[in-house]
């Protein structure tokens, strides 16, 4: 059981059962529905910035426990996070899942969302967990484009 | 000659492997695709091995061996499925033969009998697979034909209530799964070919749930088109089986052009060489024929009527087992009435996904998803389901594992 458990940590079903910033705002910058087709995966992530910076990220969605606990984990690690710094921790948020378990993730910037390294072992799982981080990158580059107009 | 899965399963390869860290192989998603047997990957390897060359061009004894077999393929489907030999076309898959089909009527012309026009009828139902129906939706499209379909029961039973509604005089195509890779159910063909057919439109079949697990008599089942893949049916993936009826055939225009389907061809035009060699343009995947008579052969010499009553015997078995453990939700019959061994399910708060990642730490084999039927899926008010699909090497065994895997994931994920 030593590898599944190292898919589902502790971290990953208490956002599961817990889902941090799970309620669409009204008045988002930026809002997009992201699926993944392959198993119906679905979220709706909103966005609200403060000029650079993330000032809200908020969702609603369904799926699996990795895809609902890596939307929940990410809302709460980039929301207050400069656009730079969020689209930073993003990266090497996406490095880690594509490290087929290669590197641990620095705990310092991606926080909680190290619990997700067992993800990158499992190939058919990546796409859950970057389910929702797609999302706000989609949804924080329509919001600043739009507050750049 | 009483039904051996242990003695079956002896002759596929796989099962002597193990899965994740040393657990025994589960294998419960035959209904995406089957295992194979040794004599099928022996039939597929040989033909590289041995008789390598383009069937039905060059004047050597390669060729020739390679057409026999080739066609000794064709003749094995055509006898498997009570065929004639010239109305079973190969392709790759029984995606291609539904797009095949889909295709080449759009492709006829004023004049000619598939010639679909605006106001014209295509039928299909809320149960097909995403394969018999976005080439519907595709053609319709294309053509200005109106799509409509046959609802599904909250049973996971067609809705044939209104069926001279669905069905009218302007329905030129009815296009419809014969068994379901969600929820099991076997369809009722009869009362809809024949509703079909009173109104001139032609009934394709998508069978790639039932040929591989039940007797599927084209003849006996009346319908105008058939399609279903090799791999599906222990035989090798990238060959498939588009049938019709040989009349149908000569008028249905060609798909794909190019070498081998044609009888002339001058700088300005070409003429077509009858089915089945009008629908297999170019270099066939023959390996992969030959695979799929093996496979065929092999599905026989068990015979197919006691490979369906092992699969009724497990499902039955399995459903019984299903439905005695409390928040699971079978999604479709939940009895054997029409029913084949799909058994889709929810199970609680469990995702299905998460569910089968347990199951598969158990070196259970199950699929999850939508399983290429989203609108059904939204039908049944499900976004996802775990599916455990059975076939002729499956055992008690098996179902038994499948049961003690879901309530281990119910500790697991409830800890």
């Amino acid at each position: 059981m030593m590898q599944l458990d190292n898919l589902y940590q502790e971290v990953i079903l208490d956002h599961y059962k817990n889902p941090q910033n799970k309620a669409l705002a009204s008045d988002n910058d930026a809002q997009v529905h992201h699926v993944n087709p392959s198993c119906g995966d679905e979220v709706t992530l909103g966005v609200k910035l403060d000029g650079e910076k993330v000032a809200s990220i908020n969702w609603e969605g369904v799926g699996c426990s990795i895809s609902q606990a890596s939307t929940s984990i990410m809302s709460d690690l980039l929301t207050g996070k400069s656009l730079k710094e969020a689209t930073a921790i993003s990266e090497e948020f996406l490095q880690l899942m594509q490290s087929k378990g290669g590197i641990e993730g620095n705990p310092d910037v991606l926080e909680d969302a190290v619990a997700l390294s067992g993800v990158s072992k499992y190939p058919a799982r990546i796409k859950c967990a970057l389910l929702g981080w797609m999302a706000f990158k989609d949804a924080s580059v329509q919001a600043h484009s739009k507050e750049e107009k | 000659m009483t039904f051996d899965a242990l003695a079956i399963r002896k002759d596929f390869p796989i099962f002597q492997r193990t899965i994740r860290d040393g657990k025994r192989l589960v294998y419960l998603d035959s209904g995406a695709t089957s295992q194979k047997p040794e004599v099928v990957i022996a039939a597929e390897s040989d033909f590289y091995r041995l008789h390598n060359a383009a069937v039905h061009r060059g004047a050597h004894q390669l060729a020739e061996e390679a057409t026999d077999i080739y066609e000794g393929a064709r003749e094995t489907v055509a006898r498997f499925i009570n065929a004639s030999i010239d109305e079973v076309v190969f392709t790759k898959s029984a995606t291609e033969s539904l797009n095949l089909v889909a295709y080449a009527i759009g492709n006829a012309l004023p004049g000619n009998r598939f010639h679909l026009k605006e106001g014209d009828g295509i039928v299909v139902t809320e149960m097909e697979h995403h394969a018999n129906l976005i080439p519907w939706q595709q053609l319709a499209a294309r053509t200005g034909a109106t799509l409509s379909w046959f609802e599904v029961t909250p049973e996971g039973r067609l809705d044939l209530s209104n069926i001279d509604a669905v069905i009218t005089e302007k329905t030129k195509v009815v296009a419809l799964t014969h068994q379901s890779n969600v929820l099991g159910t076997i369809n009722p063909l009869s009362a809809i070919v024949k509703r079909a057919h009173e109104v001139g439109a032609v009934v394709i079949l998508d069978a790639c749930q039932s040929v591989p697990h039940m007797k599927v008599d084209v003849k006996e089942l009346d319908i105008d088109f058939l399609a279903f893949s090799g791999h599906k049916a222990v035989g090798p993936t990238g060959i498939g089986v588009f049938w019709g009826k040989a009349e149908l055939l000569a008028e249905l225009p060609p798909f794909l052009t190019g070498g081998s389907m044609i009888e002339t061809v001058t700088m300005t035009g070409a003429t077509w060489a009858p089915a089945p060699k009008k629908f297999e343009a170019g270099v066939p995947n023959m390996a992969q024929a030959a695979g799929l008579g093996a496979a065929l052969n092999y599905l026989t010499a068990i015979g197919i009527e006691n490979i369906h009553r092992h699969e009724i015997a497990l499902t039955t078995h399995l459903l019984a087992k299903l439905s005695e453990v409390k928040g699971l939700a079978i999604v479709g019959p939940k009895d054997m009435q029409d029913r084949g061994g799909s058994i889709s399910f929810t199970f609680g708060d469990i995702h299905p996904h998460d569910l089968g990642q347990f199951l598969d730490s158990q070196g259970i084999a199950v699929r999850t998803g939508h399983h290429c039927a989203w609108p059904l899926n939204r039908k049944m008010g499900v976004v996802a389901t775990t599916r455990a699909s059975l076939y002729l090497y499956n055992t008690e065994e098996d179902c038994d594992a499948l049961i003690a895997g879901i309530l281990d994931a119910q500790k697991y994920f409830g800890r």
